[in-house]
């Protein structure tokens, strides 16, 4: 039994495509600001690159992050047409607050909220801040965990990649 | 003996989820043989065996003797927490495992944590009408105050059920879940069975006409009960307690209006236990929670106006329970979560489920750029006010349970009065500056006697500056400052970091209860940090000192002790 167990899972492994480079976003039931629930499947850019940000309304390397991009967003816009799409993982504790903030920080991102993690989980996040970048087919082709002032460069420089710039 | 049957139980269970994983995995492995003699479809196949992801995440520290700080003997001298969640997708059909190990929990976990093993692992199929779990879940009903199983890893919470649940989207807008399981107790399981029921309507979703209209409308209900044998001899003790809960949210343009309210039946635990003429007795009364909000927001401006009222409203699987353990409902608490060390740390909040009225205001408000107070790029501002009271309540005639008043304010348990500007000066240079007046009832939130209610003034000053393009410097001065330098009386602290964006960073800090009362407690508690971060993944150097505190992280909160030594973190996600 003992044998059996670790070969039946590096059978299974070997077959299924671990952490494969391009990967399709979960499909998860989260909430968008005005209380529709949305599908996280659906997301869609028109064939461009799109942001997936994990954040929350206390944690200040987020909110530093999400500040920062915010003032370089609409060249990043024009140049690439990347969209950044905000996932709120406030609990019941600060959710209600998640779109007064969002607009008292005047941020033009799409922002959905996942008050229970699920989201989070599905994509395997372990801590916020947690950034991912999906290509034109919606696949994850990049991911950084954590901020730090510059990083918003890095992030700018694969999704140039991504557009061919 | 019990041991032994639990780790058994444990790997056949492991077995059995990467069985199913790998049965699962074949039947698509054979489907693709059998087309391969169409080269057609072949191509089409290609890849589509599943994918597999996870994360993992070790802790370690090695604890140094440090009697000054009250640091408690660690006798292994390495204590380790780690976990690694796979999560495998086919289509519609998703399995996950965690495996988790704690050898032996570091100091602030519960022990009963000793151990490793897989607490964790679930099938599910999905698609657009309905979608089925198997094994573990997390959930959550309405705001989470009448059911919440969820985890916090960095606290040791994990209440989540296992048992099997199903979701149902009918007409677009109707969502229905049921749900039976138990919860989790460390590596057992709870004795108590929850079984959940909970409908939500989307007006707006359900009804076509309605879909573009400005008023959008949600009405919600559920119910929650839980079963557990009375083996009491001397008490008849409720074996089936009901909960339910009503819920709805109206949304006009720029205004969101939403409340919730649960009741409980009667439910005699061991934490609400009332004294009756010097003896302590059951509390057989029923429990009632009401949380409302009321928010407007439009671009540079939001307002949030919050009220919540609980009374007797710990809900357990198991009425013996108590501290952590096999919690069905969750109690958002009404405060600001404040993260800066000195603010967050010290004189924290935690929800008082037995009973209180809590109040709160959050603005947020965007001075414009190019504007005479805004400047070039804007001026940021927030207030946040929570105040939090008792309940008046009185022990009923028979000494049965508690009445309380609707509308009674009872003693202050906390009230936070804090302000935050902040301000973007240069591309190079920005800052952040807070001010925060905080009265915390110690007594009380922390269940000890004879300290009373403290008074805390807090600075704090969050300064980045670019050095260069991914060169950055952030220094953060904070300032704590106790009336009559109660308890451990006046702190100081100073971080400062330096990061090389997008892979290192090294911060020095330290923390300087300068203003204690007694001259040989006041200490110094230097650490110095050193991080790699390369895209998902990080390594986390520490050494030094760590005060004891509270590590709050969602609104519940952990007491964790003194320690000194080196810690390590290693994380990732693929």
């Amino acid at each position: 039994m003992v044998l059996f167990l670790p070969m039946l899972l590096i059978g299974f492994i070997s077959e299924a495509q671990i952490a494969k480079k391009n990967w399709d976003l979960p499909a998860v039931n989260v909430k968008t600001l005005d209380g529709k629930t949305f599908s996280t499947g659906d997301l869609d850019n028109g064939g461009r690159p799109i942001i997936v940000s994990f954040w929350a309304t206390w944690c200040k390397p987020c909110v530093l992050e999400l500040s920062t991009i915010a003032e370089l967003y609409a060249d990043w816009q024009e140049e690439t047409g990347v969209k950044l799409v905000a996932i709120s993982i406030d609990d019941a504790r600060n959710v209600s607050k998640v779109p007064p903030f969002v607009n008292g920080k005047d941020w033009d991102y799409e922002v959905y909220l996942d008050p229970n993690a699920d989201f989070k989980r599905a994509m395997n996040v372990n801590t916020v801040p947690h950034t991912f970048l999906l290509n034109g087919q919606g696949q994850v082709v990049f991911q950084h965990n954590a901020y730090a002032p510059g990083d918003e460069h890095h992030l700018y420089s694969k999704v140039k990649e991504l557009v061919g710039k | 003996m019990r041991a032994v049957h639990r780790s058994i139980n444990c790997k056949r269970w492991a077995i059995g989820a990467l069985m199913l994983l790998y049965g699962l995995h074949l039947a698509p492995h054979a489907l693709a043989q059998e087309q391969e003699s169409d080269p057609k479809t072949k191509t089409k196949e290609k890849g589509k065996w599943g994918e597999v992801h996870g994360n993992v995440q070790f802790d370690a520290q090695y604890y140094n003797p440090d009697s000054a700080i009250g640091a408690q003997p660690v006798p292994e001298k390495l204590l380790m927490n780690g976990f690694a969640n796979l999560i495998y997708t086919k289509g519609n059909f998703t399995a996950g495992v965690r495996y988790e190990n704690y050898m032996n929990p570091m100091l602030g976990f519960d022990q009963r944590y000793k151990g490793h093993g897989i607490p964790y692992r679930y099938a599910s199929f999905d698609n657009d009408f309905l979608s089925i779990t198997v094994g573990h879940y997390y959930e959550q009903f309405g705001s989470g105050m009448i059911l919440r199983a969820y985890e916090e890893r960095g606290l040791g919470f994990d209440n989540v059920l296992d048992g099997a649940r199903v979701k149902a989207t009918l007409l677009g807008g109707i969502r229905l879940k049921a749900l039976i399981g138990k919860q989790r107790l460390y590596w057992e399981t709870g004795e108590g069975i929850v079984r959940g029921f909970d409908g939500e309507v989307d007006f707006n979703e359900t009804f076509k006409a309605l879909a573009e209209k400005d008023l959008r409308v949600t009405l919600g209900g559920s119910f929650v009960s839980k079963y557990q044998e009375d083996t009491d001899p001397d008490f008849e003790l409720p074996e089936n307690v009901g909960s339910y809960a009503f819920r709805g949210g109206i949304r006009y343009r720029k205004w969101f209006l939403s409340a919730e309210y649960v009741h409980k039946d009667n439910d005699p635990q061991a934490t609400n236990t009332i004294f009756y003429e010097g003896v302590e007795r059951r509390n057989y009364s029923p429990g009632s929670a009401f949380l409302g909000t009321l928010t407007y927001s439009q671009k540079g401006l939001g307002v949030a106006l919050t009220a919540k009222r609980t009374d007797n409203m710990d809900f357990r699987s198991d009425r013996r329970a108590a501290g952590f353990d096999l919690n069905i409902n969750y109690l958002p608490a009404l405060t600001q979560q404040h993260t800066y060390q000195l603010a967050g740390s010290l004189y924290p909040y935690a929800t008082q489920p037995n009973g209180e009225w809590a109040f709160q205001v959050d603005i947020d408000y965007r001075i414009p750029k190019n504007t005479k107070l805004g400047g070039k790029r804007g001026l940021g501002l927030r207030f946040n006010y929570s105040e939090i009271h008792g309940l008046v309540t009185q022990v009923t005639p028979e000494g049965s349970g508690l009445n309380s008043t609707a509308f009674g304010l009872g003693d202050l348990y906390f009230r936070d009065i804090n302000f935050e500007v902040q301000k973007t000066v240069s591309a190079k240079f920005k800052f952040n500056v807070q001010y925060l007046n905080i009265a915390y009832n110690k007594d009380v939130v922390e269940g000890v006697a004879g300290y009373g209610t403290l008074f805390t003034n807090i600075a704090i000053a969050d300064m980045t500056y670019k050095v260069a393009p991914r060169h950055a410097l952030r220094l953060e001065v904070q300032g704590l400052w106790v009336k009559d330098r109660a308890d451990l009386g006046d702190w100081a602290m100073a971080l400062l970091e330096y990061t090389w964006s997008p892979h290192f960073f090294i911060a020095v800090t330290d923390q300087w209860n300068y203003g204690n009362k007694d001259a040989a407690k006041r200490l110094h508690y230097p650490s110095v940090f050193v991080g790699y971060t390369h895209n998902a993944s990080r390594i986390t150097l520490g050494y030094g000192r760590q005060r004891a505190g509270i590590l709050c992280v969602g609104g519940i909160c952990r007491t964790i002790p003194a320690s000194n030594g080196v810690s390590l973190t290693l994380m990732t996600s693929f």
